[in-house]
This record gives structure tokens, sequence and C-alpha cells, in this order.
């Protein structure tokens, strides 16, 4: 019974082991593999998928999400120094805001943007749509989050930062976005990086605008083709394509932190 | 050194009945107090008792409550005075550096002398070349901070501040987070720096620097100047019951 702790501890991880191998075993083998490959991964469904599915969905996703971010990350620090500001109506406007678009699905965000602006100003357009509405939806749903972590980071640096950078005779403005800010983006990229993954996976949702053939991006493309050709597979395609935008995201920003700690 | 003060024969710094309070707590009760032209004044005296809040308010980190503050005879309290522009002739160190991490020793003797006083790329790192070889670290201009050890940092900092050509320092208990070992290099800068006819208001714990360096020593206890006067004497015959029991204490 006399056992050593560290024996122990090797004699329990052994056994954790050899029952994941039994259950993934057991359910490879009771699997049906023929249908599955069939109806997930049928070669001659994958062959009507390509080109489109990159050239059209995959860049459109891409786009569409770059466009909300880059638009998101700008309202997010605005709305973050306002959260920070002194003067009371510029926090509480920012608070508003963000709680607003924080809480609403972004679906429903969506939604009142694709048929709420036609409707309450008749006769104007969103400017380049679809794009420019999704930027805006897109962009005020992830800004409103943004927005929170951006000031978490802001207030994350030392106070002695900003106290060093005035008493060189730097004014606030300057001071906050040579020194404060981009240590606050260094805290905080693990966080954004999240949130142009999430961000990514919400460009689906703008299928609500209605939009055509071509500006189809992933989900859309994957539930047209799911219905033109009766098949899942265009959804396991879709699947690694998502895929293939948000993992070499996450291996770039790990890069990123690793060199950022070496700095520091 | 630079700039003309508005009058010549003006203290460098000249505290008038200074009072700060935290919300209830009161941390200057009414200060009275002179820096001339070219002096080396130490603060000393227990945690709490005000000193470095006193030395804050000389830039306006913290903003004085009450009371008025002239330097080189601008009253800095005003509210129509521009703040940077004080603040630039007035350098200051830190206890905890405060270097900017994400900038290399050089960008960070730089940035403040382009943005704020308009130097050319040229002019500023020409400047900061100077001052780094002044504290010794002229190899390690390409470093970032958190390569440098406690007293390198510190070293930089004082530099940087320097690059700013200040008319007077004020230094806040900047050897307190160093390595016993690494205080010598920090002081040894401070002290070549007064030898050159530096302005200086310097909060510390260091007796041995104040009795060297120092013009005249100040004791603080409770948000007031118990007792003050030259170094030798304040420190080997001190008038004031609080200071002798201080010094007793530390010495």
């Amino acid at each position: 019974m006399a056992m050593s702790p560290g024996k122990r501890a090797r004699l329990s991880r052994g056994i954790q082991y050899a029952l994941l191998g039994v259950i993934v075993l057991v359910a490879a083998v009771q699997a049906n593999w023929r249908l599955i490959l069939d109806s997930f991964v049928n070669p001659a469904v994958l062959v009507e998928l390509v080109p489109e599915i990159f050239t059209i969905a995959l860049k459109n996703t891409v786009i569409y999400t770059a466009l909300g971010f880059t638009f998101g990350l700008a309202l997010g620090l605005l709305l973050a120094l306002m959260r920070l500001s002194s003067v009371g109506p510029y926090r509480w406007f920012a608070t508003g805001v963000i709680e607003f678009f924080r809480g609403l699905p972004a679906l429903v965000v969506f939604i009142f943007f694709a048929f709420g602006i036609p409707t309450a100003f008749p006769g104007y357009a969103v400017p380049f749509d679809p794009y420019g509405t999704v930027t805006i939806a897109l962009g005020l749903v992830g800004g409103a989050y943004m927005a929170e972590t951006i000031r978490a980071g802001i207030q994350a640096v030392p106070k002695g930062q900003m106290e060093a950078a005035r008493s060189l005779g730097m004014s606030h403005t300057w001071a906050m976005f040579s020194v404060v800010i981009p240590q606050a983006f260094r805290i905080i990229l693990p966080p954004l990086t999240n949130e142009l993954i999430l961000l990514t996976k919400d460009s689906s949702l703008v299928y609500v605008v209605g939009l055509s053939l071509d500006s189809y991006e992933l989900t859309g493309f994957g539930r047209d083709a799911l219905n033109t050709l009766v098949s899942v597979t265009p959804l396991t395609a879709i699947g690694v394509a998502y895929l293939m935008i948000t993992v070499p995201l996450s291996i770039v920003v790990r890069r990123m932190e690793a060199r950022s700690a070496r700095a520091r | 050194m630079t700039t003309t003060p508005t009058d010549p024969n003006a203290a460098a710094i000249d505290i008038q009945d200074l009072h700060k309070s935290f919300g209830q707590n009161e941390v200057l009760k009414g200060i009275d107090f002179h820096v001339g032209n070219g002096q080396v004044v130490c603060i000393v005296g227990p945690s709490g008792s005000g000193k470095s809040t006193l030395l804050r308010c000389v830039n306006r980190l913290e903003e004085p409550t009450s009371g008025k503050i002239l330097v080189e005879g601008i009253d800095i309290t005003d509210p129509d005075v521009d703040i940077d522009q004080v603040r630039s002739r007035i350098g200051m160190v830190f206890q905890q550096f405060n270097l900017f991490p994400h900038m290399t020793a050089l960008r960070n003797l730089t940035i403040a002398q382009q943005r704020v006083r308009k130097r050319s790329q040229d002019e500023a790192v020409e400047v900061a070349r100077r001052n780094l070889e002044k504290v010794g670290l002229a190899d390690r201009e390409d470093a970032y901070p958190a390569h440098l050890s406690g007293g390198q940092q510190q070293r930089i900092a004082i530099a940087r501040a320097l690059s700013m050509d200040p008319d007077m320092m004020l230094f806040d208990e900047v050897t307190s987070a160093l390595d016993p070992e690494l205080v010598g290099d920090v002081l040894a800068v401070m002290k070549q720096l007064a030898g050159e006819g530096m302005t200086m208001m310097v909060v510390t714990h260091e007796m041995g620097f104040a009795r060297e360096v120092g013009d005249n020593l100040v004791f603080m206890d409770e948000g007031a100047i118990v007792e003050q006067g030259p170094p030798m004497r304040v420190l080997s015959d001190p008038q004031h019951p609080r200071t002798q029991a201080f010094l007793s204490k530390v010495l």
C-alpha cells in the first residue's frame, strides 16, 4: 500500500489515459464509417463547392470580419476613453451604449439595422451596402465588448506611466496615445483575439441583411449549398474553412505575445 | 538654465502656506518653504509625513488644496498657467523609475524632447546620447527597460529628465526600490548633478547623501515642517524631540 506520491500520480494518470483510449476505441468501432463519410465528407458534393467556397464565401467572411473588427476597435477605444473621462455626460453616454449593444443578441442588432434603418429613413440607404450595414452592425456589437476590455487594459497600466509622461510636459492626450494605450493593447492582446474570433463567427449573421449570392459569407453559402445539394457535407466544408481563419489567427497572436513577453 | 524666468532674483521654488487634503485626511498642514537657485534641499521624515505629497505638489501631480507655489516666480497653482510648459522645466525622478517599457532607452529619452521641446530627431538623439553618457550608460541605448537592472533603469530615468534641460529636479525616494549594491551608482549621478549647480529637491532616506550633498535639510512629520537647517547641524544636533526620535531610529 505504501506508494510514493509520484508513483501514485503516474498510476492515476495511466488509468485516465487507458479509460479515454477505451472510450474512443469503442466509439470508433461502433460508428458507421461508411455512412459518416458518405453524408459528411461526400467527395461528389465537395467538388461542387469549389472554388466558390474560397473565392466568395471565405473571402467575404474575412472581409466582413475585418471591416467589423476595425470599426469596432475604433469605436471600442472611443467608448473606453469616454468611460474613463472626467466629464460626466461622456461617461454616462458611453456606459449606455456599451450596456445596450452588449446586452442585445447580435442577431437583433442586425435585424434592426437591416430593416429598422430603411423604415425609419425611407429613401436613405447605408452607403456601400452590404458592407456599410455589416460594418456598422458588427462593429457596434464588437465595439461594445471591446470597450470594456480596452478600459480594463488602460486601467491595468501602472499610474506611474501617465505621471512620468505628464512630468515631462506631455499633454494628457499625447501621454495616453503614446505611452498608456500601447501598453494597454499588449496587456489585452489575448482577450482582443477572442473578440476577433467571436466576430468571425458573428459575421455569419449578416444573412439577415438579405444578401445576393456573390455577397454570401461562409454560413450563408453553407446553408444554400445544404438545400440545393441535399447533403450535410457543405457544413463540414465551411467548418473547416472557419478553422482555416481562426487557427492561423491564434498562432499569429501567440507568436506576438511571446515576442512582447521577451521585450518586457 | 534655458527659459528666462520672470524674475531673475526669484527663488527657484517658493512655497507659501501650502495645504493638501485627500478627502477628510489633511496631509499637508501649511507648508512654507524655499529652495534657492542651485540649492540642494533634502526632505526626510517618517513615512506618511507628507514629504512625497509636498514634492508632487511642486509640479502639480497633486493639486494643492490651498496655498501658493511659485516656481521661478510663476504661481503654478493659478488655473490659467500652462502646466505642461511648467512641468517641462521641472525634471522628476520616481521611486519606481517609470520608464516606458515599450520603448528603448534612447526612445525614452527622445520622445518628450521631440514632442514637447519640438526638437528634431537628430538633435534629440544627440542630447539623449550626451545624457546617457553622463549617467554612464552610453552603451545601453538600444536596451529595453526590462533588460536593465534597477540601478540602470533609475539612471536612465534621471537621464530622461535631464534631456529636457530642466531648471530644477525633483527626486522622490529614488533609491528606495533599489538593491543596496545598486544605490551607490544612482547617488553618484545625483551628487555629480548637485556639483554642477542643479537645483534639487530630494525626498530621501539616505542620510549620508543628505549630509554630504545637501545645502539644507528639512525634517517633516505629520504634514508639517518640524525642523530645518544645514544638514550637519540638524543631523548631529537636532533641536526638536520628534527630530531626535526619528534620527535615533534611522542613524
